[in-house]
């Protein structure tokens, strides 16, 4: 029982000490509560910041009328949501039509726990702070094997959408849940391999520890791992939330709503505070794994947020993680669906080959720098990656030219 | 407390593989096996394996058991079968008796292998140490092998694709 404890919740000095256990237990369930009311507001702000911003690029207005700057215009939307009345289709499979968006909401609150929402991680410190006379961690639990909860839940959260789709009993929302699933199935390979580039470079799956490798600009995963894999994690990430470009699961013209066109009130409000939950979550993700999370920006050896004491780590990962909010609403502002043909060819010909070839490179990379001292060995090693990478490249585009024209020569299949 | 995981855990698998072989409707059978997987999955985290319960729930109830909804989806044989009718008749009894052969060879060997188990086997808190010690196993001492499946795979997988293409008459 003690090897269980220990390993789960890791090295938060909180919890190894002599202290009140009812202390201890208090300080504990208030993160709960602060995770869950910082995840709860955060989501409404989120609606909100990004109906302002569409609208803004578009010429509109936007909500302007419930509080200032219509800020609290999700919270009316919320409420009315809530009086609603709660249809239950005739055709449904009623107990996972019910059970469905939970399935969807509650991955998308449990992965708040993992990410490191702030702490002091400069010149090798563990990231620990002290605030209100309490030294501790800023973040739920920091388990060993920290990224790989995150993967496992955003794989759980499929499959809220994909039985929603089906358990409604009608056809465009499984059209719609089907399409939903492929997606997921395809780019989750891509997200992974890109992951793995991060792995790679950290040496440790625990997202702490992540954090605490990326001191100085340079250590960043982003220039760290050669810019590649941030981009394909990005682009994989924005298929798996099914955020435009990549919105064929609810795609209005094609499939009414998508895999939620049977839900309303409170069933369809979880779903939709599922989906903005998770763009924040997976932008406070991408800034932990390649961003640095809360580490500091300086300027001439001097962290810029510095005035904020023990708050700054957790000033960083809100402005990083807003800088990436503004990226995903810019992108659903200016971007055009994809068709589905072009979302399979884009994941499986392109971002699945390129992630796989970096990450062999990288692997290379990283054994010589292992193995051998000086520049020599590893620009050889680069060299020959690079040329190994080239002739693969080709090989790959040759099989491709070669199906191509089978198919041609085929005809239509279908 | 190492007691009340194990009895809620155990309850989870049973209960879900009951339902994977009682539902009538395919789905619930499928999602009642991603109970199963999870309560599997909290047990390798009671037993400090918490790389093995990750890749648990990642692998089989995120990537497996999706694919079976997505086939059972896609056929639309998603509609619940009845059960009394019997399309090969021995396999009922038969199934019975392989059942009872499993579970007896099973037990015999737990039975037999419990005096060598040794007690308390030492696992680093740092789960780092584990995972290490599996990818040290993995892609150096064994790395044949697990390459060699890996190509198995991908044989059967290319040997699927080219087995349930229909040749077009007339193009060749």
């Amino acid at each position: 029982m003690n090897l269980m404890v220990a390993s789960l919740l890791a090295v938060d000095p909180l919890l190894d000490t002599d202290k009140w256990w009812w202390k201890v237990l208090a300080i504990v369930a208030a993160k709960v509560l602060a995770i869950f009311v910082i995840g709860l507001i955060g989501t409404m702000l989120m609606v909100w910041f990004e109906r302002k911003i569409v609208s803004g690029m578009q010429n509109r207005i936007g909500p302007n009328k419930a509080g200032p700057f219509g800020i609290l215009q999700t919270l009316a939307d919320g409420m009315k949501l809530f009086f609603k009345e709660d249809l239950l289709p005739d055709k449904a499979d009623k107990w996972v039509f019910r059970v469905a968006p939970f399935l969807a909401f509650v991955p998308a609150f449990l992965l708040w726990s993992v990410i490191p929402l702030g702490g002091d991680f400069t010149d090798g410190k563990d990231g620990t702070v002290t605030w209100f006379g309490e030294t501790t961690r800023v973040q739920l639990i920091d388990p060993p094997v920290g990224i790989l909860i995150v993967l496992a839940l955003s794989s759980i959260g499929v499959y809220g959408i994909m039985l929603a789709g089906w358990a409604s009993g009608s056809k465009y929302p499984l059209l719609g849940s089907v399409r939903a699933t492929a997606q997921m199935i395809s780019y989750e390979a891509a997200l992974g391999l890109s992951l793995g580039a991060v792995l790679l470079m950290s040496g440790t799956l625990s997202t702490s520890g992540i954090v605490g490798g990326q001191d100085g600009i340079g250590n960043w995963n982003i220039v760290a791992t050669g810019f590649i894999p941030f981009v394909i994690f990005m682009i994989a990430m924005t298929a798996e939330l099914s955020r435009p470009p990549f919105d064929l699961v609810e795609a209005e013209q094609e499939l009414v709503g998508g895999f939620n066109t049977e839900y309303s009130s409170i069933r369809f409000g979880l779903f939709f505070l599922a989906e903005f939950m998770n763009v924040i979550t997976m932008s406070a993700i991408i800034v932990t794994l390649f961003l640095g999370g809360p580490q500091p920006l300086t300027l001439g050896g001097v962290d810029m947020l510095g005035f904020a004491g023990p708050f700054g780590g957790t000033l960083w990962v809100i402005l990083k993680t807003l800088a990436f909010l503004y990226t995903y609403v810019w992108f659903r502002a200016t971007l055009p669906r994809l068709r589905y043909d072009q979302l399979m060819d884009f994941g499986w010909k392109l971002l699945i080959p390129a992630a796989l070839g970096w990450f062999l490179v990288l692997a290379a990379l990283q054994m010589t720098r292992d193995k051998y001292d000086g520049l020599g060995p590893v620009l050889l090693a680069a060299a020959l990656g690079v040329a190994v990478l080239f002739v693969a490249y080709l090989l790959f585009n040759a099989a491709l030219v070669v199906s191509k024209r089978n198919r041609e020569r085929e005809g239509v299949a279908y | 407390m190492d007691f009340v995981v194990f009895i809620l855990a155990s309850a989870m698998v049973i209960a879900g593989a009951l339902g994977v072989v009682l539902r009538p409707n395919p789905v619930h059978a499928a999602l009642s096996l991603v109970l199963t997987l999870f309560g599997v999955a909290v047990h390798f985290v009671a037993l400090g394996a918490h790389f093995l319960a990750a890749v648990q729930v990642i692998v089989y109830a995120g990537a497996i058991v999706v694919l079976f909804l997505f086939v059972i989806m896609l056929l639309g044989v998603d509609k619940a079968e009845d059960l009394s009718i019997e399309p090969f008749p021995i396999q009922r009894p038969l199934a019975a008796v392989v059942g009872a052969g499993v579970s007896g060879l099973l037990v015999a060997a737990i039975v037999g292998a419990k005096d060598t188990i040794p007690e308390g086997t030492p696992l680093g808190a740092d789960g780092d140490q584990n995972i290490r010690a599996l990818a040290r196993n993995l892609f150096s001492d064994h790395v044949f092998a697990f390459e060699f499946t890996s190509v198995l795979l991908i044989v059967a997988v290319a040997g699927t694709v080219l087995l349930t293409r229909k040749e077009k008459k007339g193009s060749a």
